[in-house]
């Protein structure tokens, strides 16, 4: 649910609620597409032939 | 047998053996995939619920495999923010064993909404009053948070290793799971305690409602404290059973030691908090409501007083008091003991607090009101242990697991 939906309200329980849904999904999407950029980046400064061997 | 699919250094059966067993388990799956078809095509008239059975076997599994799943949380939380490197040999099990309890979850609670079509309602068209919503709105995202601590597991198959994008996608994902894990933590807390508060703020039924603090009762927080603890025995339990199956050490010991020693503690202080929260409950609490502890525990065919001390004293002070003295949690058969009786205490725990409550009455001239589940109901609930097992027996052959393997097993 969304402010624009209608039936949303302007109350603590939607904010807490909802604003607690939307802070979990941006953390965990932000994190997803930091690691999804930054793998793209990583994979386009490899040198041609270069494979990916075990570093972690 | 190694494969190029299976991690390198490692031994594991032939495809046939394992063509074999996944044929066994695969029965049982089908078995229950045949009656969860049949409730969504005949609808929830398969079940032994009614309007007093709102909630039943399915609830009780739900919360009972979310308990146990807490394993992945509560590990996740002492490897990467508190930081205790000895559980890294166990982390990638339990976070697979947390992945399967909450997907069962999440498809037992498919099956039981009825109409999972409108599943997305709960998001859409959220109750804000609800701890339920709480609970889904976690469920979901925890699920989600779960899901990526095993992608990059998954990424490390060494067929999949050898393609660049993955193999990076993997490290960066390594590199930030501390963030993932924190959001993990923060979920479970809220959700694995909305499902406590569910019992606890039902106050026309006095054999579960529970004062508190501000809105939330004392169930609240004990259903968070049961699972951190009893959580880590089953991802315990499991990876010693997976090491007899597949007669390998695959865990150092070290590890092992320090999460039944945390397990031990936390156990330990949760009891003393349960066995005050039972004393208030039945002292004040229900006499308050017009009913004494023995009404709770007497006049019906199962629900004797037993099931208390089963669960307070057989089931929880016995394998904490294991788990806390370093003697006994040592002795590897004490260890397990303790392991299976925490895990059976918190289930027990689970059912009286999903179906002990529909079951005692509400008023003087009421009776007990029992009930069974229907075969629908049991095979859809031993479906998600089919689909455990040979999602565990997958992971096993074709993913680096358990890191120290190649060294805990020198000779093969």
């Amino acid at each position: 649910m969304f402010p624009f939906s209608f039936e949303w309200v302007w109350d603590i329980s939607h904010l807490v609620f909802m604003g607690g849904l939307w802070y979990a999904l941006s953390i965990i999407g932000a994190g997803m597409t930091y690691c999804v950029i930054k793998s793209l980046i990583d994979t386009a400064a490899d040198e041609p032939g270069e494979g990916g061997h075990g570093h972690h | 047998m190694t494969t190029p699919a299976i991690p390198e250094g490692v031994k594991r059966c032939s495809t046939r053996q394992f063509t074999l067993w996944l044929a066994v388990v695969g029965a049982v799956l089908l078995w229950g995939v045949y009656a969860m078809f049949l409730i969504w095509y005949k609808g929830l008239n398969q079940t032994g619920m009614n309007d007093a059975y709102g909630f039943a076997l399915w609830i009780w599994a739900d919360l009972a495999v979310i308990a146990l799943g807490g394993g992945a949380f509560f590990s996740g939380f002492l490897t990467y923010i508190i930081g205790k490197k000895e559980l890294k040999s166990i982390i990638n099990y339990a976070v697979i064993i947390g992945f399967i309890c909450y997907s069962s979850a999440l498809l037992i609670l498919a099956l039981d909404i009825g109409q999972p079509l409108r599943g997305w309602f709960i998001f859409w068209h959220a109750n804000v009053h609800s701890m339920l919503t709480e609970v889904a709105f976690c469920l979901s995202c925890y699920f989600a948070v779960l899901t990526i601590e095993f992608i990059p597991l998954v990424l490390e198959n060494p067929k999949l290793d050898r393609i660049p994008f993955l193999h990076h996608l993997s490290h960066n994902m390594h590199e930030v799971m501390a963030v993932f894990a924190a959001t993990g933590v923060f979920l479970s807390f809220f959700h694995q305690g909305s499902l406590g508060g569910v019992a606890g703020v039902l106050y026309g039924r006095p054999f579960a409602f529970r004062e508190g603090l501000l809105i939330w009762p004392w169930t609240f927080f004990l259903f968070t404290w049961s699972a951190a603890a009893v959580g880590p025995c089953f991802t315990m339990l499991v990876t010693w059973l997976t090491e007899k199956i597949t007669q390998k050490k695959l865990v150092r010991p070290e590890a092992f030691e320090l999460l039944a020693k945390i397990s031990g503690w936390m156990l330990l202080t949760y009891m003393i908090a349960k066995i005050a929260d039972t004393w208030y409950w039945a002292a004040v609490t229900a006499p308050a409501r017009g009913f004494s502890l023995m009404e709770f525990y007497s006049n019906n065919p199962i629900y004797g007083i037993w099931i208390l001390i089963a669960e307070l004293v057989i089931c929880g002070i016995v394998p904490a008091l294991i788990l806390i003295t370093p003697k006994w949690r040592e002795n590897k058969n004490l260890l397990v003991t303790a392991a299976i009786l925490a895990v059976l205490g918190v289930c027990i725990n689970r059912w009286v607090m999903v179906l002990q409550v529909m079951a005692a009455p509400l008023l003087p001239f009421q009776d007990w009101y029992m009930y069974m589940p229907t075969w629908q109901e049991v095979a859809t609930t031993i479906l998600p242990v089919a689909y455990g097992a040979i999602l565990i027996s997958l992971a096993y052959r074709y993913l680096p697991v358990f890191p120290h393997e190649k060294e805990l097993n020198p000779g093969q």
